[in-house]
């Protein structure tokens, strides 16, 4: 789910359920959420990006031993 | 400061050599509470005739050579959110009325089997989520030098109760700052222990991996004492330390670049003063400062919205406002994004710890502002306009995420109203007795609190 997706659908559904003062709060959220997204240790399924939080680089460490 | 002599050292030998009673030490306590609650609001249940009691049985165990320690008899409070069996535990929360705790917290437990007399249970940020004590259902607790400002959070009430001489020591709770921020801002030493060394059961949760209990206190040597008897140990001094030769390290970048400038300049002058007495600093780098906020903000939103789900549900109304809108924010948390925060989190480990290696200690600010006023939402620091609540946790909370311990001291004060500022020491995890043997050897050097 994209930021702006899950943001319009958490101020849709807070609006909902009466928590109009969610709003800038989600909003506040979403710039944090999106800084963690971007973090440059983040992993994920391309097996190229992040620094690993065990200091090697992930794609070293998604290396089977022999090195395939 | 009422209560003499004025520190659990100096106290505990007193009673011990029957110089003094626990009883008129409790006496003078419980008045100095009657005195001064009222304008403070630092406690939320005072325990007078139980605290009475529980000194007479000291009196008679110390006149009967049972000496238990040097907690033995001594007059301390308690933060409202941790049990004491057959009491409300209110969490400063309507949400808890009708509560009462069936069993004494592990903490408690402890306390209690080293003779240490429990005056009774003080205020806090509602459920310990915030900075200010200001959104308690008990009213906000107020600072000992001008009850128009906060005395910092979320451990308000046990700081102000110490600060101003109604208990020798607090125990109070830390997720991002909660112990080390009050202390900072009442000039007073606030110990947060490595992750997981002091039991939390019988505590009412706020972040289940963030959440550390330890003391307040007037000195190091007083918080290595209740430290020593919250771990289940001895309860001794800390050995002595040679400042002479240490590293210390400084995390320039990120901690000190958004400082009030009167918390700059007592830092500097404290590095100063330590820098003559021998102490070797050296500038270190946390290569991802900048996403603690984030990784914080993601980890305590989600554990604190999980335990909080079913009485928002239930009894949303019964929340202070601000308290649980910010609940309700971690229900929006999708779990990638908590895992995402997870993996930040080892990241921000392995960071410390290479700051750390081979120094005794790193040393920051613990606190990058003074004591606010209640009711201002934000500060102006370094040309930018900031939350109140984000400047506050800005030096501490990146500890919390990495179990590492902290012990905030009192360093100096501000010029004009003479508001305490503190400094704060980190050390290796899993290395509290010897974080409190560089505090105390540091402690002289780093200023004056507001307590002596």
């Amino acid at each position: 789910m994209t930021i702006k997706t899950w943001l319009d659908s958490a101020i849709q559904d807070a609006d909902r359920r009466g928590l109009a003062s969610l709003r800038p709060l989600l909003e506040t959220l979403a710039r944090s959420t999106s800084a963690l997204r971007t973090a440059d240790w983040n992993d994920d399924a391309s097996g190229e990006s992040g620094e690993s939080t065990d200091g090697e680089t992930v794609a070293d460490s998604e290396r089977a031993p022999d090195g395939r | 400061m009422a209560a003499d002599p004025h520190t659990i050292r100096e106290l505990s030998a007193a009673l011990r050599a029957r110089e003094i009673s626990s009883e008129m030490v409790t006496t003078h306590c419980l008045a100095r509470i009657e005195e001064r609650n009222p304008a403070l609001n630092a406690f939320i249940a005072v325990l007078g005739p139980a605290a009475l009691d529980a000194a007479r049985v000291a009196d008679r165990e110390i006149a009967g050579g049972r000496y238990r320690g040097p907690l033995h008899g001594v007059p301390i409070s308690l933060k409202d959110l941790i049990d004491m069996r057959g009491l409300p535990t209110t969490a400063g929360s309507r949400v808890r009325a009708g509560h009462i705790a069936s069993r004494d917290a592990a903490v408690t437990a402890r306390l209690r089997e080293a003779g240490a007399v429990i005056l009774g249970k003080t205020n806090l940020h509602e459920f310990a989520f915030g900075t200010t004590n200001e959104d308690s259902a008990f009213g906000p607790a107020r600072h000992p030098l001008d009850v128009n400002r906060s005395p910092g959070g979320s451990s308000g009430g046990s700081a102000a109760s110490v600060a101003d001489g109604m208990a020798y020591a607090s125990i109070g709770t830390d997720t991002g700052g909660s112990i080390r921020i009050p202390a900072a801002a009442c000039g007073l030493v606030g110990l947060k222990p490595a992750v997981d060394e002091i039991p939390l059961h019988g505590i009412v949760p706020l972040s289940s991996t963030m959440d550390h209990v330890g003391p307040l206190c007037r000195s190091v040597d007083d918080a290595a004492i209740v430290y020593g008897v919250l771990r289940g140990g001895a309860a001794d001094a800390p050995e002595p330390w040679t400042l002479r030769g240490t590293r210390f390290g400084i995390p320039r970048s990120y901690f000190l670049a958004m400082l009030d400038p009167q918390v700059a300049a007592a830092f500097d002058a404290a590095c100063a003063r330590l820098a003559d007495a021998g102490a070797l600093l050296e500038d270190v780098d946390i290569p991802h400062a900048a996403d603690i906020a984030p990784i914080y903000l993601h980890l305590v939103l989600s554990e604190a919205a999980a335990y909080h789900a079913k009485m928002l549900d239930s009894r949303g109304d019964d929340y202070t406002p601000n308290v649980r809108i910010r609940l309700e924010l971690g229900r929006y948390l999708l779990a990638e994004d908590y895992v995402r925060a997870l993996r930040g989190r080892q990241l921000l480990i392995r960071e410390v710890d290479a700051a750390m290696r081979g120094r005794a200690a790193l040393l920051l600010p613990a606190l990058a502002i003074p004591a606010p006023k209640l009711g201002v939402t934000t500060v102006r620091l370094a040309g930018t306009e900031e939350p109140i609540r984000n400047a506050m946790l800005r030096l501490t909370q990146l500890f919390n995420i990495t179990g590492h311990p902290a012990v905030a001291l009192p360093c100096g004060k501000t010029a004009v109203e003479g508001l305490p500022l503190g400094a704060q020491l980190v050390g290796a995890r899993d290395a509290t007795s010897t974080l409190l043997r560089v505090a105390a050897a540091a402690e002289p050097y780093l200023g004056p609190g507001t307590s002596r």
